[in-house]
């Protein structure tokens, strides 16, 4: 045999170099997830694709830019920014993140994983900061075309916008994990994800914005995470820093399904 | 199940024959291997008591639920050791690695690998053992090289890359770029074997490595096995080919019903199942049957109209052949029914060989 490498004699035991390349191996973990994500790009699509488009045809429709006074004396357009911020932060949230997940775990990878030096949570993690990473570009996106195409205002308060979208970000993705937790399959993984995809961005006012719902509507939205995200955000943007109280209830759902999420969660 | 075998009559030819007959009588192992010993004996006393071995394993039991994968299993894998766990489908074969390397916790029992707890010592256990599953598929979408690449790094000793991927006839695949998704069973089959193997694991454990392979694919894989035991690591090979169990192993456990039916080489397996082995023959003259029956590798011999047949033990064929040309007599239509470890597993678990192709 040819194979050096595979002849050449082991070491003797207990000589072994104790300096991992655990850095090289993180990274290599994460380089082949962004190769994943970028050549099946379902959660680009839907998380960065979807929302943009939506935003370019809300910035074109002229109805959109009109000041009123049932919308507390904003446009439909400033509204929306907020709306579709929380459209891909859920998107990626909801479907990015659980989706490989569960399909690693159907596929046998996580297992797979655990039979090497490297625990299987250093996937999970990897995921997380594509997600993130994602997310980051989108949002980048979505403010730049919406104040410099579309006029929308510079956000009053960049910190709290920051803030906003950060607590926003901790809030949903424990409920992605919970979704992988629970979903015993990629399929089911998608079903779940979309199931509470859609009725949540109801809340966030994606059909009917949350200045137009009735009471009983906006006091419900106020507690389900994509509302009180949209409200958190939209306050920072158009109004100043946000109220504690959206900020609370994202920070509650954040530990609670971090729990559920780490007591369900299963690697194989 | 005999194992026929038609040879020609010149002693040369049955010479060679009987080299590349694969039948367990011929013991075809390189004397320079480590000594078969059997369970008992392992575990009466270790070969070197300060030098742990391979693998260990303890009274092991595992239910699931009402279902008792593992009754009782204990063996005893001594370094440099190619190990086959042979058994039928559901004998606790799998679940039985799968306790060995910590993926799963044992109900009862205690699993050591070079002296280390799959559990408790899980980070170091993890350095030193390569595992090949049988289940466990990649993303479609990732690249041959990018997995192995990606699998390399985790270890701090690694194999060469190219050199694996060339031993398992995955270079091409993985020159042109293909995909996961886009390989034969066989390739995938492969790069999984790669991957337990890019670590450069003490000890390889192979849960149906050439299941689904080529015949040819199936020789390669034998020969890395080899390949990587001859620089000292230890193999745990998972099989139902009796052939590659007969061609690899040093030693063989039978695994049914959660239990350990046999343990031995090959060989002394497969001449527990029957007596022997048997050879037919024509001779171009008559003779007296005493010139064979007074040989001590023959036990009897019958005449079968003008077949002679005979039944011995040990290089009975060689010595049937001389004996007979320094009589001036030569052999036609030479056949030799050996029995095999395929008939030591029908007789031992009362079963035929799950999927049995050979």
């Amino acid at each position: 045999m040819s194979a050096l490498s595979l002849s050449r004699p082991l070491r003797p035991r207990g000589t072994a170099s104790r300096a991992t390349p655990k850095s090289a191996a993180f990274g290599q973990i994460v380089l082949n997830e962004a190769r994943l994500t970028w050549r099946r790009p379902v959660v680009l699509v839907a998380g960065v694709g979807a929302p943009v488009v939506l935003l370019v045809i809300f910035g074109e429709l002229p109805s959109f830019h009109k000041a009123t006074a049932a919308l507390g004396g904003f446009t439909a357009f400033d509204l929306y920014v907020p709306i579709l911020t929380v459209f891909s932060l859920a998107m990626l949230a909801l479907l990015g993140l659980p989706l490989p997940l569960a399909s690693y775990r159907e596929l046998g990878v996580l297992r797979r994983l655990s039979t090497t030096p490297v625990p299987p949570s250093w996937l999970l993690t990897a995921q997380g900061i594509i997600q993130l990473g994602i997310a980051l570009a989108s949002l980048a996106i979505i403010f730049t075309i919406s104040v410099t195409a579309f006029g929308a205002p510079v956000p009053k308060s960049p910190a709290g916008l920051t803030l906003a979208l950060a607590i926003s970000a901790v809030g949903l993705f424990p409920i992605g994990l919970t979704v992988a937790a629970v979903a015993k399959t990629a399929n089911a993984a998608s079903v779940i994800g979309r199931l509470a995809f859609f009725p949540l961005m109801f809340f966030a006012g994606l059909w009917l914005p949350r200045a137009l719902m009735p009471n009983l509507l906006q006091d419900i939205s106020n507690y389900t995470p994509l509302g009180a995200a949209v409200q958190a955000i939209q306050d920072s943007i158009l109004q100043g820093f946000p109220p504690a109280a959206p900020l609370l209830v994202l920070a509650g759902y954040a530990l609670v399904f971090a729990f559920l999420a780490k007591r369900f969660f299963r690697w194989e | 199940m005999a194992v026929p075998e038609t040879t020609a009559i010149s002693r040369q030819q049955i010479t060679a024959a009987s080299a590349v007959h694969r039948g367990p009588a011929q013991t075809a192992k390189q004397p320079a291997r480590q000594p078969a010993q059997t369970a008992k004996q392992a575990a009466r006393q270790p070969a070197q008591p300060t030098r742990p071995p391979a693998v260990e394993i303890a009274r092991l039991r595992k239910a699931y639920g009402p279902l008792v994968a593992v009754d009782d299993v204990s063996l005893t894998v001594a370094e440099g050791e190619i190990f086959g766990i042979l058994g039928p489908n559901g004998a606790g074969k799998t679940t039985t690695v799968e306790c060995a390397t910590g993926l799963r916790t044992p109900d009862a029992g205690t699993v050591r690998l070079l002296g280390l707890d799959p559990h408790a010592d899980r980070d170091r256990v993890h350095e030193i053992v390569g595992v090949q599953l049988q289940a466990g598929a990649l993303p479609a979408k990732l690249r041959v090289g990018e997995i192995l690449t990606m699998y390399r790094s985790f270890y701090r000793d690694p194999a060469d890359a190219g050199d694996l991927l060339e031993a398992l006839g995955l270079a091409a695949a993985a020159r042109r770029g293909d995909y996961y998704g886009s390989l034969s069973g066989g390739q995938k089959q492969r790069l999984s074997v790669a991957l337990a193997l890019i670590g450069r694991p003490r000890i390889a454990v192979l849960d149906e490595m050439t299941t689904g392979l080529d015949p040819r694919a199936r020789r390669d894989a034998w020969a890395l096995v080899e390949a990587i035991r001859d620089r000292g690591a230890t193999i745990v090979l998972v099989t139902h080919f009796m052939e590659e169990a007969e061609r690899l192993c040093d030693r063989v456990a039978l695994i049914d019903r959660g239990r350990v039916a046999a343990l031995d080489t090959p060989a002394r397996l497969a001449a527990q199942a029957r007596g022997g082995k048997t050879v037919r023959f024509v001779p171009s003259a008559p003779f007296d049957d005493r010139l064979l029956t007074e040989l001590p590798e023959v036990a009897r011999l019958d005449r079968e109209g003008q077949q002679v047949v005979v039944t011995g033990t040990g290089e009975l064929v060689n010595a049937v052949i001389m004996t007979l040309a320094a009589a001036g007599l030569t052999a036609r239509g030479v056949q030799l029914d050996s029995s095999s470890l395929e008939d030591a597993f029908v007789r031992l678990t009362g079963q035929p060989v799950e999927g049995a192709i050979a």
